[in-house]
């Protein structure tokens, strides 16, 4: 168009810069101490060995707290406290009644929901409007999805005897603290087991806050214990003779040795680890939402992400406008204070982190893949990395090949649906992939060739209590959410058994 | 995308007679993902510092509308005084971008704005329905331009086009271009009417081919109006279709949006859909009469810190 419309006194005719105010949460909702110690049998202890580490904030690199790390002493006093409560009290107790308990500690979650995700946002890094909008009330929905079970377990799998399995060990990972203890700790529950927790050593916060939670609902001492501390603290709960049910979140490596523990000592383990998942879009989807797909799925969270859509595989035809739309989209995200609504990538969990997702993009800039990054401004302290997309990424390549677990998307390229699948399949891992076309059939045949155990269509990320989750293949086994999530809490025999 | 075909099997095509050569296979839209993307965009804090400027900017795009059927020459030059001096007491607030009325109205607010910047925009062949024979509503369009209107504002045929005669449509929009003459047409898409986001591309694709220098959602005379998600469709139609073509196309949204926060949203939008460059009102127009209050009363609020009151702004 060529007319001139009048110009305005403020001027807004040319380069008019809308600019987004910080609007940061504040952080006085959280008190946070300056030690803390193990939550064993109801009660907060000094730890016996007399270790302490620190935890930090990654996106200001500020001490946080003291946080105690348990040893094989420690665990042991822990176990013990799980068994007690779950011969005495626990394990006899009427479904109805832990379901009381779940459900009050999930309003408890619900009414103190700002101060868990601020908390979560401090100590983790995540973005607050994920830690606002996903992370916590996930956790409330899986604790009251749960306790809805407590007192129908005898129908969630008819014709069967149903019965705890006892004391039940889980490790969880850093990348959503509260959403994977709730994960692992409300089925438990649920199923009349009592837990001993790790948290992961950078994010114990939010954990070591819910056993406060605890005390404050009247959980009776004992069913939840937790212990915090680094991968020796670990290694002591797998190892612990009393534990009666392992459950695990975290990487491939460790997944692979705590299932050699667990074998040795005949223990159930469910194990929920790394992905290298694939994004497929072809030509015929709904292209800019499948756009904001692919950035949400790796992303997300910093792609700090096991079900991370981290390959994007795109049908040739409409490879370069899509990527073209990808940089342009990527520009407009929004990296920086973890704390502001309006940042949409937070900091990255850990310097460790942070160089090894460093060290992944060099080698693929050096095995001959193009790097694009936008040019915002990151923060001058705390620990961040640009958004990334690689192009020209071969499947050959290291970069498609190992999980980066950071904001980095490869790009590579199908010409058929059968090449898709072959290339989305072509990894050890077998967690999540994602198909964008507006054709229903094409969506049926592909996620019944996909070796995933979670499948998105049109959409990405998307978790609901009710939903089973978990992987294929080097991404684990067992199912965590719905009913199959409660199934590895529980004795199933024939019927005739006790049911409580 | 720049790679789409002329003909798709089950997806209805039509090929351009006259206009710049677009085809209608359009890309689909998915409904789900398009509200989640709108609802997030919506959460969006403008910095108080660059408060002012966009409600000076919301202003300075508005379409200051009056379409009743009880209009007068005297109403019509009240609106014509408030668009062109929305706060008497501060003339620092710019002017709306122009005032629309029916056609019979133009000549008065011709009369009204002439030598300001303020635009007359005037709604004609057959508004709301646009279901008149093409001589009818050609001559309303030749009557309100030769009265004075520099913008023109007409309705999608959606009878024809939820025939699938979008070659009809795009002729018909074509014809209004022509009948325009100088004149800038808008093409209202009546979003509310559409059913569906596919549709809503499909309708920009084709107003955009056949000649529309903006795309409007809607008429404000059906219950469903303009809706962040609906905009930011046609938002991203504007986008491909300058992908396609390199034609700058402007935007429209119209229907009850009657205050400040609901604009920036908008705002926010179009700035991360379509960049900055669409931030004035060659490119973005809101359709609003309300709207300009409020925006009054907000910058009234920035400059006393507290709220006055209706009573403190014009009616009109």
């Amino acid at each position: 168009m060529t007319d001139e419309t009048h110009p305005v006194p403020s001027d807004p005719s040319h380069g008019f810069s809308l600019e987004y105010a910080p609007a940061p949460e504040s952080t006085s909702v959280v008190t946070i101490a300056d030690d803390y110690g193990l939550f064993i049998d109801g009660e907060f202890v000094e730890p016996r060995s007399d270790q302490m580490f620190p935890t930090v904030s990654p996106s200001a690199e500020t001490h946080l707290a003291n946080v105690a790390a348990a040893s094989a002493a420690d665990v042991d006093l822990a176990v013990g406290a799980a068994r007690r409560s779950h011969t005495d009290v626990w394990g006899s107790m009427p479904g109805r009644e832990r379901a009381k308990y779940l459900y009050r500690i999930a309003r408890q979650l619900q009414e103190r929901a700002r101060e868990f995700a601020v908390l979560e946002t401090l100590d983790g890094g995540k973005p607050i409007k994920e830690s606002r909008d996903v992370d916590i009330p996930l956790a409330a929905a899986h604790f009251f999805y749960y306790a809805g079970w407590a007192d129908k377990l005898e129908y969630a799998f008819p014709g069967r005897s149903v019965s705890p399995r006892g004391v039940a060990g889980q490790i969880i990972p850093w990348n959503f603290p509260m959403l994977m203890l709730a994960w692992k700790v409300a089925p438990a529950l649920a199923a009349g087991n009592t837990v001993v927790l790790k948290p992961a050593e950078t994010t114990p916060l939010t954990a070591l806050l819910f056993a406060q939670l605890l005390q404050d609902v009247g959980l009776p001492p004992g069913v939840v214990n937790i212990v915090t501390g680094a991968g020796a603290t670990g290694a002591a709960l797998v190892d612990h003779p009393d534990v009666d049910k392992l459950a695990f979140t975290g990487s491939t490596a460790v997944g692979k040795q705590i299932q050699r523990a667990a074998l040795a000592r005949g223990v159930p383990v469910t194990l929920e680890l790394g992905g290298k998942a694939a994004h497929i879009v072809f030509e015929d989807a709904a292209i800019d939402q499948a756009i904001e797909g692919v950035i949400n799925g790796i992303y997300f969270n910093q792609g700090h992400v096991c079900c991370a859509g981290s390959r994007l595989l795109v049908q040739e035809s409409i490879a370069e406008p899509f990527v073209e739309k990808l940089k342009r989209r990527l520009a407009t995200v929004r990296v920086g204070d973890p704390l502001d609504k309006n940042t949409d990538v937070g900091a990255i969990n850990s310097s460790q982190q942070l160089a090894k997702i460093t060290e992944l993009v060099e080698v693929g800039v050096a095995e001959g893949a193009e790097l694009f990054q936008p040019d915002c401004v990151l923060p001058d302290s705390g620990w961040f990395f640009r958004p990334t997309i690689l192009t020209n990424v071969q499947q050959t390549h290291r970069i498609a090949r190992e999980e980066v677990f950071g904001p980095v998307l490869s790009v590579l390229t199908f010409r058929t649906p059968e090449e898709a699948v072959a290339k989305a399949n072509n990894t050890p891992y077998g967690l999540s992939a994602g198909i964008w076309t507006e054709k229903g059939s094409k969506i049926l045949w592909m996620a019944d060739q996909l070796k995933a155990g979670v499948v998105w269509a049109n959409t990405y990320n998307q978790f609901d209590p009710t939903s089973p989750f978990g992987g294929y293949k080097e991404s684990g086994f067992g199912r965590e959410g719905g009913l199959h999530g409660l199934a590895p809490y529980l004795s199933v025999g024939p019927m005739g058994g006790q049911i409580r | 995308m720049t790679n789409e075909l002329d003909s798709v099997p089950g997806i209805p095509t039509f090929r351009p007679t006259t206009g710049r050569g677009v085809n209608l296979r359009v890309t689909p839209v998915d409904e789900v993902a398009i509200e989640a993307r709108a609802k997030a965009l919506s959460t969006r804090s403008i910095k108080k510092s660059s408060k002012r400027a966009a409600l000076n900017l919301t202003i300075s795009c508005i379409d200051l509308t009056t379409l009743e059927g009880m209009d007068t020459a005297g109403r019509v030059r009240a609106l014509c005084r408030k668009a062109l001096t929305p706060d008497p007491a501060d003339m620092s607030v710019p002017s709306t971008a122009a005032v629309c009325v029916y056609p019979t109205m133009v000549s008065a607010a011709a009369a009204n704005v002439a030598g300001s910047g303020v635009k007359v925009a005037s709604v004609a062949g057959a508004f709301p329905s646009g279901l008149s024979s093409l001589d009818v509503r050609m001559a309303d369009i030749r009557a309100a331009v030769s009265a004075g209107a520099h913008e023109i504002d007409i309705v999608l045929e959606r009878g024809d086009f939820f025939s699938g005669h979008y070659g009809h449509v795009f002729d018909g929009i074509a014809a209004a271009k022509e009948a325009c003459g100088s004149a800038h047409l808008k093409v209202i898409l009546e979003t509310g009417e559409l059913g569906t986001y596919d549709q809503v591309r499909r309708a920009s694709m084709l107003a955009m081919a056949a000649g529309a220098d903006f795309i409007k959602t809607s008429t404000g005379k059906v219950s469903k109006n303009s809706t962040l998600p609906v905009a930011l469709c046609m938002a991203e139609a504007i986008r491909d279709y300058r992908e396609q073509t390199g034609e700058v196309i402007g935007l429209k949204v119209a229907g009850g949006i009657r205050t400040a926060k609901q604009a920036w949203h908008y705002l926010v939008m179009v700035n991360e859909t379509l960049g900055s460059d669409w931030l004035n009102n060659r490119r973005f127009r809101i359709g609003a009469s309300s709207l300009l209050n409020d925006c009054l009363l907000q910058l009234q609020k920035l400059e006393t810190g507290r709220y006055s009151g209706p009573d403190y702004v014009s009616v009109d």
